[in-house]
């Protein structure tokens, strides 16, 4: 088995705990993502998909449980350290309002990179116009974000989330939003830098043809992990 | 410093930009205030200045003269000792040695002047008029330089001597005086001396020019019967508002009765400290609300702003980083409100001086812009703070749910 990317142990996740509007949402989930797994997470809706992608991605914290990101543990870190692993380690890619509106495309693309360090070195540059090239994305880096279709955005969202060559890329319905034609395009996208690249890749996804081009697909209901058909 | 935060500076000025009606109002106000400040600030400055420039034209920033004679009363037998001294009668004190004392105080480089003077009260005749006067005897080298009476010369030239006698631009025209013609100068037993009339002087002020009257020291002596002495030392102070401070001292150092313009015009200076007050709170006043129509546009444009920074907490961007684009969104904000703010200040001030009342003058003072620029920066960084604040706090998660 390749490196694990990410794992997590028994993490629950209860939204307003010792209130009576208390959510339990998570239910002891454990699993590992390894490197170069391109993995479907699928279930109703409802189920906690994007609570859950939300933990991974450092962005929300469980209420219970672990979660190691390049070995790391990450349940006791401060705001700064678990910003820092999302920002070496973590990709994303969001359903709606992915792009900030007020850059140009290229811009978009270099923000994760900027807000490291500052001025993006040239080589930083030629990747990011690589990336818009490989998205299909020719000769429109100037162009203003808002000024760009569901498909174009959702293209330079994956980009953007590839530009710090991230172990870990996680998208939540980055299809949801668009037709079916374009949808299947985005789609060979992240499967193409999946292979390229080798991150771990975990896309949340409603539709069962996109899910079923996943060679492992984890099936959420009710905040449990219910069938897991690609490990077995 | 200034490259670390290339990324802050970028997103502020980018979200500025995508946003211009609301930068074009929080700059206006901030504008509006900036300008308000520097007007109202040059203006009184300029104001208080002219009142104190006035009001020290006509006189001595501290005049020494000789000591006052008391009464001394023998203190009460049986301790209880109510008063040592009383009032009693001043003559004419002379204060003796004067030219040493010169010397001594000309050797202090804070005092920037140190004229002799003799003083004492006359009667002009001219024809069957008379009026009395104040005679001063002068050294026109030194008092120049406490009274700026050669620039205030309306006839003649500004000279005096044992033949020669300055007056007053009333007392001339009560007298009918031209320069060129005689007059007689009567002081106590029966000393008198015939003078002509150098130059006419008018200060602006009614005392001055219808009471005193210049001669120089020696003819002033002889007439007051103080042969070698004089009644008083006028001295000029390099900051006026230290006489108080300088009295006091050169009381002690002298051991001579000395009077300073800030005691004399007490009630000035109070007036003066109120206005500035006043112009204080306005200042404050228009600050505060300003500030306060910044921080709530603010607060409404952190909320508008609420997925972008989820988003880019998402992308890795720290608390720190989205406090400070806010931040300087603040700064920038206020710099260009204190800039626009400037040219109407300037502006208004260009207007009070070409069109209005035209009593007086006022020019701008760096300080006073540059303390307005700082305030409005300022002030811009402390409206944001509070939406800085809770924008750094967004739970990233929800945030980039918000729609
Ligand atoms: N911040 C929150 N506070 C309270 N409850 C929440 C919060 N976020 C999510 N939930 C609840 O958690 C449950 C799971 O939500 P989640 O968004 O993870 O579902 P999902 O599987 O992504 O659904 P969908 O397919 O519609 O996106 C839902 O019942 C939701 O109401
Ligand atoms: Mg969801």
């Amino acid at each position: 088995m390749s490196e694990v990317v990410l794992r997590l142990q028994d993490v629950n996740k209860v939204f307003e705990p010792d209130t009576p509007r208390a959510v339990h949402v998570l239910h002891d989930i454990s699993l590992e993502l390894h490197a170069g797994e391109l993995t479907a997470l699928i279930g109703p809706s409802g189920s906690g998909k994007s609570t859950l992608l939300n933990l991974m991605g450092l962005l929300d914290t469980p209420s219970s449980g672990e979660l190691w990101i390049d070995g790391q543990a990450t349940a006791r870190l401060d705001d700064a350290g678990r910003t820092r692993l999302r920002a070496h380690h973590i990709g994303f890619v969001f359903q709606f309002h992915h792009l900030i509106g007020a850059f140009s495309v290229l811009d978009n693309v270099l923000m994760p990179l900027m807000l490291q360090q500052g001025k993006p070195a040239t080589a930083q540059l030629d990747y990011a116009r690589h990336l818009l090239d490989a998205v299909g994305l020719p000769n429109i880096e100037q162009r203003s974000a808002k000024a760009l279709s569901g498909g174009q955005q959702q293209r330079v969202a994956i980009a953007r989330a590839l530009v710090g060559k991230p172990a870990l890329l996680l998208a939540d319905e980055p299809t949801g939003n668009l037709d079916t034609q374009t949808a299947e395009e985005v789609f060979a996208l992240f499967e193409q830098f999946n292979r390229d690249t080798g991150c771990a890749t975990l896309i949340v996804t409603h539709d069962p043809r996109l899910s079923a081009r996943c060679p492992r697909v984890i099936e959420l209901l009710d905040g449990r992990i219910v069938s897991e058909p690609g490990a077995l | 410093m200034l490259a670390r935060f290339w990324i802050e500076r970028r997103i502020a000025w980018r979200f500025m930009v995508e946003n211009p009606l609301q930068t074009l109002l929080i700059s206006i106000a901030i504008a509006v205030g900036t300008a308000v400040i520097i007007f109202i600030t040059t203006l009184m400055n300029g104001l208080q200045q002219n009142t104190i420039n006035k009001t020290l034209g006509s006189q001595p920033h501290v005049r020494l003269e000789a000591t006052r004679l008391y009464n001394r009363l023998p203190a009460v037998r049986d301790g209880q000792i109510l008063q040592l001294e009383t009032m009693r009668a001043q003559p004419l004190q002379r204060i003796d040695s004067w030219q040493a004392l010169v010397a001594d105080l000309d050797a202090i480089p804070q005092l920037m002047a140190v004229s002799p003077v003799v003083t004492g009260p006359a009667l002009v005749q001219k024809g069957r008029a008379t009026a009395s006067v104040v005679v001063n005897g002068i050294d026109p080298q030194r008092y120049e330089k406490i009274i700026n009476l050669p620039g205030h010369m309306v006839q003649g030239r500004f000279q005096v001597g044992s033949e020669d006698v300055l007056v007053g631009s009333e007392l001339a025209r009560d007298l009918g005086l031209q320069a060129g013609d005689k007059l007689r100068l009567q002081a106590g037993d029966g000393r008198t001396a015939l003078l002509r009339v150098a130059g006419i002087f008018s200060m602006g002020v009614q005392e001055l020019d219808t009471r005193q009257l210049y001669v120089d020291l020696k003819q002033a002596q002889t007439l007051l019967n103080l042969s070698g002495g004089i009644t008083a030392l006028d001295v000029k102070i390099s900051d006026i508002f230290t006489a108080r401070e300088w009295g006091g001292r050169l009381q002690r150092l002298t051991g001579l009765h000395v009077k300073n313009w800030m005691d004399n015009n007490s009630q000035l200076l109070n007036a003066l400290r109120s206005q500035s007050m006043t112009t204080q709170m306005i200042r404050g006043f228009v600050g505060l609300a300003v500030g306060l129509g910044i921080a709530s546009v603010l607060a409404v444009s952190v909320v508008q702003r609420t997925r972008e920074v989820g988003i880019l907490r998402a992308m890795g961007s720290t608390r720190d980083q989205i406090l400070r684009v806010f931040l300087t969104q603040g700064a920038m904000l206020g710099a260009m409100g204190a800039v626009f703010g400037m040219a109407g200040g300037y502006g208004l001030i260009y207007l009070f001086n070409n069109f209005g009342s035209r009593l007086f003058s006022v020019s701008v003072q760096a300080e006073v812009t540059i303390t307005a620029l700082f305030i409005a920066i300022g002030s811009g960084i402390l409206a944001a703070a509070l939406p800085a604040r809770r924008a750094s706090r967004y739970d990233p998660a929800e945030a980039i749910r918000y729609v």
